[in-house]
């Protein structure tokens, strides 16, 4: 099997969250947004904001991966990609892993950049940062992992955004604990070693499920 | 036996006869399990007076509900290796059973707590991590049976929600272990106040006693029973139902 079919699901997504617009700046006003958002329901408190502000960041990330996961393989089904890549190679698997993978890189981690600037807004305390930005990249991982499954299994849905919440939210709920409570306990803790875990897991299972997933929608 | 009614014909034969007798022995299993364990049993006060007597409902469904989705797996998955037409009805027919005994869970859950916690029902519900895990396994039957109602061809989605419940099942051992570990670092008192769930040993190290414990067996067999026949009722509709289709198409087509 050739590499072609992984470069050019790696480039398509690349120029796919160019294209409509603003895509890549979608996500990143909707987190910002969200999380700005917080001082007006919770009170403006500076005590409590910096209490809750990381666990704050952890619901508007997941909040914000769901965004673009509608759009992440319905546009291959609908443009025929997906034919051609299930034509060209065995494993279908690994193109959607790559899509996965550039999914976030390009809608997931400049969340993580961004995160600094917004945990400072809420006052969370500087030396929580670091953990805090690994645990989310890591976390924002598997938000990507599980919820693409979700979006393979809908692909031939329409409009069907709000069922790919309903389907992954139940899925993000162990990376949800273990990274929230990561950024407390530090590196050198049983919620970073299962958040690592849990990563990791996803990167081996998810694109078996996502694989499966776009077989079927294609047919 | 499974791979005896995994004959249609058979299965067909076997649950026109075991419908009526594991609904009716079910319904008096319930019947007598709630009779004493409402009007019966004395009241145990450190499990919360007469509110423990939502135990009777709660830990039964509790067990079932867990026992459910594991069903629900092994049928997608043997749905999906050997594309055997009846594991996917019986999938079909598992969600809704299962995701109304996992609302049971919760809802008898909370009632129960809410002495103990003493601080509203939400409380309940959302500081107790094993009430919160069922809660995420009704999530999983919901978003299991939204996905099937979405997708448009009957193969197409229930292949789809075969993978679904596969990769649920997976992850339901790491959100049990995540759910507990919130637990312990949460704000609201450990669930060790009252002991929801499993019948354990108590503080003093007493056991559950045998009146209570007798009325949770006959609870769970009752349960069961009723979930069985239920399940086995929808099952029948269901393949009734692609017969009809079967029967439409052919008199369409004119033979």
């Amino acid at each position: 099997m050739s590499a072609a079919p992984l470069l050019s699901a790696f480039r398509q997504s690349l120029f796919e969250a160019w294209a409509s617009g603003a895509g890549v700046l979608l996500p990143l006003g909707f987190f910002a947004g969200t999380a700005a958002m917080v001082p007006f329901t919770l009170g403006s408190e500076a005590e409590l904001l910096s209490r809750v502000g990381p666990g704050i960041l952890w619901l508007a990330l997941a909040l914000s991966s769901m965004v673009t996961l509608e759009r992440v393989f319905q546009a291959d089904l609908q443009d025929g990609a997906l034919d051609l890549w299930l034509q060209d190679t065995g494993s279908i698997s690994l193109v959607a892993a790559i899509k996965t993978l550039t999914h976030w890189l390009v809608s997931g981690f400049p969340l993580v950049l961004l995160t600094p600037l917004i945990g400072f807004m809420l006052g969370v305390p500087t030396t929580k940062m670091i953990p805090a930005m690994i645990g989310y990249s890591m976390g924002g991982l598997i938000f990507f992992l599980w919820g693409g499954v979700a979006a393979a299994l809908s692909a031939s849905v329409a409009r069907a955004g709000l069922l790919i919440a309903l389907i992954a939210l139940p899925l993000y709920v162990p990376a949800l604990i273990f990274g929230v409570q990561m950024i407390d306990a530090g590196f050198n803790s049983p919620s970073f070693m299962l958040l690592s875990a849990s990563t990791l897991f996803a990167l081996g299972v998810a694109p078996a499920a996502m694989g499966a997933a776009l077989r079927l929608a294609a047919e | 036996m499974l791979s005896y009614l995994a004959n249609p014909f058979r299965f067909m034969r076997f649950s026109k006869i075991a419908i009526p007798i594991s609904f009716a022995a079910g319904l008096l299993m319930v019947a007598w399990s709630l009779y004493n364990g409402l009007f019966v049993v004395p009241p145990d006060e450190a499990q919360g007076g007469d509110l423990m007597r939502a135990m009777f409902t709660h830990v039964p469904s509790a067990w079932l509900c867990m026992g459910l989705y594991a069903a629900l797996a092994v049928s997608s998955f043997i749905w999906y290796i050997w594309r055997h037409e009846l594991a996917d009805v019986a999938a079909r027919a598992i969600a809704p059973i299962g995701a109304g005994y996992t609302a049971l869970c919760f809802i008898t859950g909370s009632i129960w707590g809410q002495k103990g916690w003493g601080a509203g029902w939400h409380n309940l519900i959302l500081g107790d991590s094993r009430l919160m895990s069922v809660l995420v396994l009704f999530f999983l039957f919901l978003g299991y049976i939204a996905l099937r109602a979405a997708l448009e061809t009957r193969q197409k989605a229930a292949r789809a929600a075969a993978i679904l419940a596969m990769v649920g099942m997976i992850n339901v051992p790491i959100i049990k272990v995540s759910v507990d570990m919130w637990q312990t670092t949460t704000i609201h008192q450990p669930s060790s106040v009252i002991s929801i769930g499993a019948p354990e040993p108590r503080e003093e190290g007493s056991g559950m006693d045998w009146v209570y414990l007798q009325q949770l067996l006959w609870g769970f067999g009752g349960h069961s029973l009723l979930a069985a026949a239920m399940i086995m009722m929808l099952m029948r509709s269901e393949v009734y139902g692609q017969q009809a289709e079967r029967a439409l198409a052919l008199k369409l087509e004119g033979s």
